[in-house]
């Protein structure tokens, strides 16, 4: 089975990235985009665990290692 | 009086920090490699500048979990002194010794050059020997040193007078041009409530001999020499 993480910077924290790739898109002539936050994607696969024992785990892997909470939050999902 | 610099893969800046102290200064200095866990016979332990783990998944968010981390948490809970510098100072944020994170600069660049600094605070060990105010001329060489933390964290950090160097111009007044990586309110140097861990993006190591044109570094060695030489 595999868990896919999304890490992205908070809400309020500065994305200097997604700014700079805002710029582009709307340089490139690109209309509509208003803002963009980037982020870190991540593909754990994992042993065939429970769903809900999977979820434990990566939710315990994403807050200890996978995010600084400070700056990052993050979404998961498990297929 | 014995000082321990940590050596974690892809630390750059060991060498010119040992031999700072060595050298420049005639003391006792180790190399600690990350695995090695025994830090009680020193007296300051220094995290160097470098790229521990090649910067994987965010600057010393792995180096945090080397064996050494341990140890220097539990060094530094007893009161020991901790000195991290540029990269040293983002490990010591991934384990929690010191408040906040670092994102990458607002140019999203890597800066190498000189800046100034002012000293905010001399209550510390770090600082002993500067006056408030002092201005210092330091290198740094990061990508990643645009300071951040919370309203909670930064209120703290004023109330207890934290926030130990700023960068300024020249002349000790902050500005944003100064300010080249957008650090928030203008940190380039913070310590912790207890005041024995230290964290700047900065390098006093590498200016820290006449040869190399720049002395600066010096006033923050000098400081901690003085203060653990009054402490024994």
């Amino acid at each position: 089975m595999k868990a896919k993480v999304f890490v992205t910077f908070k809400e309020g924290v500065l994305d200097p990235q997604g700014k700079t790739i805002k710029n582009a898109i709307v340089s490139l002539g690109f209309e509509g985009v208003e803002d963009v936050r980037q982020g870190k994607y991540f593909e754990l696969t994992l042993d065939d665990l429970p769903k809900e024992k999977a979820g434990k785990l990566v939710k315990e892997i994403a807050e200890k290692i996978l995010t600084n909470p400070i700056i990052e939050e993050f979404k998961y999902h498990i297929e | 009086m014995k000082f321990g610099v940590v050596v974690f893969p892809g630390s750059n800046c060991d060498h010119d920090t040992y031999y700072a102290l060595k050298e420049v200064y005639k003391l006792e200095v180790d190399y600690i490699w990350h695995k090695e866990t025994a830090l009680s016979s020193y007296d300051c332990i220094i995290l160097p500048g470098g790229f521990s783990y090649g910067d994987y998944l965010r600057p010393g968010a792995i180096a945090r979990f080397s064996p050494v981390m341990q140890s220097v948490i539990k060094f530094a809970h007893k009161g020991g002194l901790v000195l991290g510098i540029c990269n040293g100072f983002q490990i010591l944020m991934e384990a929690g010794l010191l408040p906040g994170a670092m994102l990458r600069n607002k140019t999203l660049k890597f800066i190498c050059q000189d800046v100034h600094i002012r000293v905010e605070d001399n209550q510390n060990p770090f600082t002993t020997l500067c006056r408030k105010g002092e201005v210092l001329r330091l290198p740094i060489a990061h990508k990643d040193g645009n300071y951040f933390a919370d309203a909670r964290m930064m209120e703290e950090l004023k109330k207890n007078q934290q926030i130990i160097f700023r960068y300024c111009t020249p002349d000790g007044t902050l500005t944003e041009e100064a300010n080249l990586n957008g650090a928030l309110d203008y940190v380039a140097g913070i310590c912790n409530r207890e005041r024995n861990v230290l964290g700047l993006m900065p390098h006093p190591e590498r200016c820290a001999e006449s040869i190399l044109g720049n002395e600066d570094g010096k006033r923050i060695f000098d400081s901690i020499i003085n203060y653990l030489s009054e402490e024994k």
